[in-house]
């Protein structure tokens, strides 16, 4: 009576397999955050000057070190003076090691360039002014400047910056901002314009559409959100950039504006599903009694409908930013890639996921750039996560305000 | 507004749900439909307002006259007709608002403006469905905190607050408990004085206390329609004996 049935040892070995393929599944996804996490927390304690190079100054100088933006200003002159960075009201001067090689001739440096290090160190101590960025393979223990500490680049300054210019020398730039502002303008923008069309298509296919185009309608939007990323941007390339550079009479049509249109048509398919499953959700009871009050379809769908389904409407528009921000290739193809901060739509911009794809490829592994990127994504994952738990809300609210 | 139904066939698809029915309903009376479920009594009540216009595929055949007017003719606008005759459903649904703008709404949707008028109106709507009260302090609530009975009465007050001629009740009170519905039929009682009211309902007793008129529906057909007290006390057919007594239904 109490045999134990036949096949329960199959079936032990089919509920371990499930239990496995979930456990991996949910250890995979925690890996990948802690991976990005690690990788680009490297970031704030690598040194921002260029591989190989020291940063040194006259030993009388007072000042202790210099941020990565320092760095740069200086070398591109818009700071002048020691004074403009906590030292004595003196003008610096920038040094480089071709500047100092070319105040010698070739006899006095040598052919191996065995006595550099000695005129490095003469110049430095000859100019109390000198900022100099020389190749540590020439700095000996008799060098008579002092060699400025290795700056990294702090929190701040990364989230402040206003400049992304990895391959600058000195110092490498990581401002965030640019990239993220661009992100967030191709998204909004996409959003402002897939937002009126997409609730319209919604509106269409769950109250007035008939049984017959939702059909064939619905499969099509599906179908639209299949694909790939890269013929989008295609399209975008050749249809859209040359259309916004006519409208508007731009030197280039590579702009944030382009990207937003892309963005919105792939966004499509997201609102409008997910806001028309919320609107055929409202009871019909609801609908009928509208109705019976003397509301016209038109009122019925404003008041009632859109109202009562206004939390999944929200969730909609939050999935479809979702899915804008983290969207890589067509913006990548249709943006125009300028990492700089936006002040209109017609502007070049570079979001975060472009540069990760723009980048990676060039970075050497383990470098200051390297682990900047991966930031980028920590950063991206922080946005996305974010976004989803806020959809996620939104739905479960209760239907009762 | 006296209403006339004259010889009409319904039909769902293929299905003919409603079989020649004739019937004539007076002013300022409570008419009671009863039967077995999925005899049509829904069905009948739902032409008065059109309701059925909203299912796909079915066809009607006869007249329905509210006040001598085809109310199916060409040039009838349904949203006009359903202002007139307004309906309370089986489970209480009120919108997604504040019990105010629930009340409100009927007025909102048909244009009027007056922030004054409205607030009457509301006041007024509430004080018939007997439920002012209870909610005046409250208005602003939404009305997903009101009791089940609450919300059908405040459905009642909406479905008023527009002042129609003819209230059609699909059983009113069937998802409520003893003493919510015992509010509700004191209330149809009150309506009888300015509306013309026709409920459905599976309880009979409800139908003997609270109606003038009971109709006997039985698959699609009116079987017996006559004055209350006789359908209960002295019913002429065996169909309509067999269902009061109870042998089936």
């Amino acid at each position: 009576m109490f045999k134990r049935k036949k096949n329960r040892f199959i079936e032990t070995i089919v509920e371990t397999l499930l239990r496995f393929s979930g456990g991996i599944t949910t250890l995979t996804i925690l890996l990948i955050s802690i991976f990005l996490f690690t990788e680009g927390w490297g970031l704030f304690n690598s040194s921002t000057v260029e591989k190989g190079y020291i940063l040194c100054v006259n030993k009388s100088n007072p000042v202790k070190n210099l941020t990565p933006t320092q760095i740069k200003e200086i070398f591109d002159g818009n700071i002048t003076s020691w004074k403009q960075v906590g030292g004595s009201d003196i003008p610096i001067v920038p040094l480089r090691m071709d500047d100092v090689a070319s105040m010698y001739t070739e006899e006095e440096i040598g052919t191996e360039f065995e006595h550099l290090p000695a005129k490095l160190s003469e110049a430095i101590e000859k100019e109390p002014g000198a900022l100099g960025f020389f190749p540590e393979q020439f700095i000996d223990i008799k060098f008579m400047g002092r060699v400025l500490p290795a700056e990294t680049i702090t929190l701040k300054e990364y989230f402040t910056g206003k400049e992304w210019y990895p391959t600058a020398t000195p110092a490498s730039q990581f401002g965030l901002l640019p990239l993220l502002l661009g992100t967030l303008w191709v998204s909004l923008g996409a959003i402002l314009l897939a937002l009126p069309f997409g609730m319209a298509v919604a509106i269409y296919m769950a109250e007035i559409a008939n049984n017959r185009v939702r059909k064939i309608l619905k499969p099509v939007i599906e179908l639209l959100a299949g694909i790939p990323s890269v013929v989008y941007g295609f399209f975008g390339l050749i249809v859209i950039v040359p259309l916004i550079r006519s409208l508007f009479n731009l030197p280039v049509g590579e702009t944030a504006l382009a990207g937003s249109i892309v963005l919105a048509i792939m966004a499509l398919p997201t609102i409008i599903t997910v806001a028309e499953d919320a609107m055929r959700t409202t009871p019909l009871a609801m609908k009928e009694s509208s109705l019976a009050l003397g509301a016209t379809h038109w009122q019925t769908i404003y008041k009632v409908i859109i109202p009562y389904a206004s939390s999944g409407i929200m969730a909609a528009i939050v999935l479809g930013i979702g899915r804008a921000i983290g969207e890589t290739m067509a913006v990548l193809m249709v943006t125009g890639n300028a990492a700089v901060i936006p002040h209109t739509f017609t502007e070049p911009v570079r979001t975060i996921p472009a540069t990760i794809a723009a980048e990676l490829g060039e970075a050497s592994v383990g470098s200051v750039q390297y682990q900047a990127l991966f930031m980028l994504g920590a950063i991206l994952f922080v946005l996305t996560l974010g976004i989803s738990i806020w959809a996620e809300i939104i739905r479960k609210e209760p239907q009762s305000d | 507004m006296k209403l006339e139904a004259n010889n009409i066939n319904f039909y769902y698809g293929d299905f003919q749900a409603l079989k020649n029915i004739n019937m004539t309903i007076e002013q300022n009376t409570v008419t009671a439909f009863i039967g077995p479920s999925g005899c049509g009594k829904s069905t009948f009540l739902r032409l008065f307002n059109r309701m059925n216009d909203l299912i796909p595929d079915t066809h009607l055949t006869g007249e329905c006259l509210i006040g001598g007017q085809n109310i199916y003719d060409k040039n009838i606008t349904v949203d006009e007709l359903r202002k007139k005759v307004g309906m309370v459903f089986q489970k209480p649904n009120p919108f997604p608002k504040s019990i105010f703008e629930n009340v409100a709404y009927g007025l909102r949707v048909n244009g009027v403006r007056d922030k004054k008028e409205i607030a009457d109106t509301v006041e007024k709507s509430l004080r018939q469905a007997a439920l002012w009260e209870e909610v005046k302090d409250k208005l602003k609530k939404s009305a997903y905190e009101l009791s089940g009975g609450q919300q059908q009465r405040l459905c009642i007050a909406r479905a008023l607050a527009i002042s129609p001629s003819v209230i059609l009740m699909d059983e009113p009170a069937s998802a409520l408990d003893p003493i919510s519905t015992s509010k509700i039929e004191e209330l149809i009682f009150e309506l009888k004085n300015s509306y013309t009211v026709v409920i459905v309902t599976h309880n009979m007793q409800q139908a003997a206390r609270v109606s003038d008129k009971t109709g006997f529906f039985m698959l699609g057909e009116l079987i017996e329609f006559d004055d209350t007290k006789k359908i209960f006390l002295n019913p002429q057919k065996e169909q309509t004996q067999n269902y009061i007594t109870g042998r089936f239904g």
